[in-house]
């Protein structure tokens, strides 16, 4: 239960890191909060050769809400994300999802961007991407910068399109369009754990209070968070949730059987929608 | 391989500490073997029991789940700071006794850091606060009930202490 040894350097620059993962980018791992990389290091399920820590990046520091909506520095702890009210006010997802990522003093240290790479299926923010069509900028000496959209980013469990020599820099999470309402629950055995199923969902009403978009995404159901569009329902959120669970395919495990994820995304399906559509509704 | 070893500074409970560390040493196995200071307890070694907790700059991180090398030149509180300056017991400490906060007392170092750093933030909690606040550490002997007590009765004894006196 202890880290297998290992060579560090801790870059003061982003230039430095991203030279730094040019050279080592197939044996090293980037070290942002570790909230997920150090637990994995301690019970020596990886064993990187080195590790690149970012923790002195300051200029990656930072929350920035404008007009568009909010973008995260790759050092901006979670905590960060849930205290800066510039940024829920832009996109209360955010804070909504945020609160719900494990404990307080687990987000103190974790970052938004270190969970987004990490791509942990049960993990929230990525599906809080997802949700709302953001990107994530990557930057590394072979490619420069490139911005890849969260559709494509999620590539499987664990699994993100953040390549060995990459460095991601920041998340961009849009503001919803028009009169939109969201909402964010999920249900886990006990608090703070990772959830069995969680939902998040974005209602778009018209100044009549009509549903003109409506959609929930997923997570702890499948290899990757899953959005499904429920607009046709309109405001039925028993049926929109009745076919938002047939779409997905969760798998039993120790936690849940698969039947009873399936179960979960039902209820707290119907209960976001209905709150996320209140949170507008004229 | 002999490990390379990184020099690093940090004040811990306000003195200024030097040390020579392997980039793998745990912030906590530092605090623990480094400096001898061995209030600060590991329990599970991966984030879950919160025993660990210390304060990185007064705010609560786990300490396992830090390298020592990433904290150079940062400031670090564990439980043995936690005291009053004259070496009392902390409005937190006092609390946990007056309470019975603890039993064995192994998982009490990490809720007195991070109930330490919570009464900062919010020095007037409700029962429910109080619970959210402690919900990151577990304790297998108390069943909370005395733990969920001493953090408002810990919030009592700060507000007391820290009143303009006549």
């Amino acid at each position: 239960m202890k880290p297998p040894p290992v060579e560090y350097h801790g870059p003061d620059t982003v230039d430095e890191a991203v030279r730094l993962l040019a050279e080592h980018g197939g044996h090293a791992k980037v070290l942002a909060g570790g909230q997920s990389l150090v637990p994995m290091l301690n019970m020596r399920l990886t064993a990187p050769a080195r590790l690149i820590d970012v923790n002195r990046l300051d200029e990656l520091a930072y929350v920035r809400t404008d007009l568009e909506g909010v973008r995260v520095g790759a050092l901006a702890r979670h905590a960060d994300v849930e205290r800066a009210t510039h940024a829920f006010e832009a996109v209360p997802l955010l804070r909504q999802a945020v609160r719900t990522v494990a404990h307080p003093t687990i987000r103190n240290r974790g970052t938004t961007v270190g969970s987004l790479v990490h791509a942990d299926p049960c993990a929230e923010m990525p599906a809080v991407l997802l949700l709302l069509d953001g990107e994530v900028l990557l930057r590394s000496e072979r490619a420069g910068e490139r911005v890849v959209k969260a559709a494509d980013f999620f590539v499987g469990p664990m699994e993100s399109a953040c390549e060995e020599d990459e460095l991601a820099v920041e998340a961009y999470f849009p503001k919803p369009k028009g009169r939109t309402g969201t909402d964010w629950r999920e249900l886990s055995r006990r608090n703070g754990d990772y959830a069995m199923c969680g939902v998040g969902t974005a209602v778009r009403v018209d100044e009549s209070g009509a549903v003109t978009s409506a959609k929930a995404v997923y997570i702890g159901v499948g290899p990757v968070p899953q959005v499904v569009d429920v607009t046709a329902a309109g405001a039925d959120w028993d049926a929109a949730a009745e076919h938002a669970a047939d779409q997905l395919d969760p798998e039993d495990d120790i936690h849940a059987t698969a039947e009873y994820r399936r179960h979960l995304a039902r209820v707290l399906t119907a209960r976001s929608l209905k709150a996320a559509y209140e949170a507008v509704a004229p | 391989m002999t490990e390379q070893l990184h020099q690093i500074t940090v004040t811990v409970n306000g003195v200024t500490r030097r040390g020579e560390t392997p980039a793998r040493r745990l912030l906590a196995d530092f605090l623990r073997m480094d400096l001898g200071l061995t209030g600060t307890h590991l329990g599970c070694e991966h984030g879950v029991c919160g025993a660990c907790t210390v304060l990185l700059d007064d705010v609560p991180v786990r300490s396992c789940l830090i390298f020592a090398v990433s904290v150079d030149g940062h400031a670090i509180t564990t439980v043995e700071g936690c005291c009053d300056p004259g070496g009392e017991l902390g409005p937190v400490q006092q609390a946990f006794q007056e309470c019975h906060g603890l039993q064995c007392g192994f998982c009490t170092p990490g809720f007195i850091t991070t109930i330490t750093a919570y009464l900062e933030e919010n020095p007037k909690p409700t029962e429910e606060e109080a619970r959210e606040a402690i919900g990151g550490n577990l304790c297998r002997c108390t069943g909370y009930q005395n733990i969920v007590a001493a953090v408002l009765r810990a919030a009592e004894i700060k507000s007391e202490r820290e009143a303009p006196h006549e």
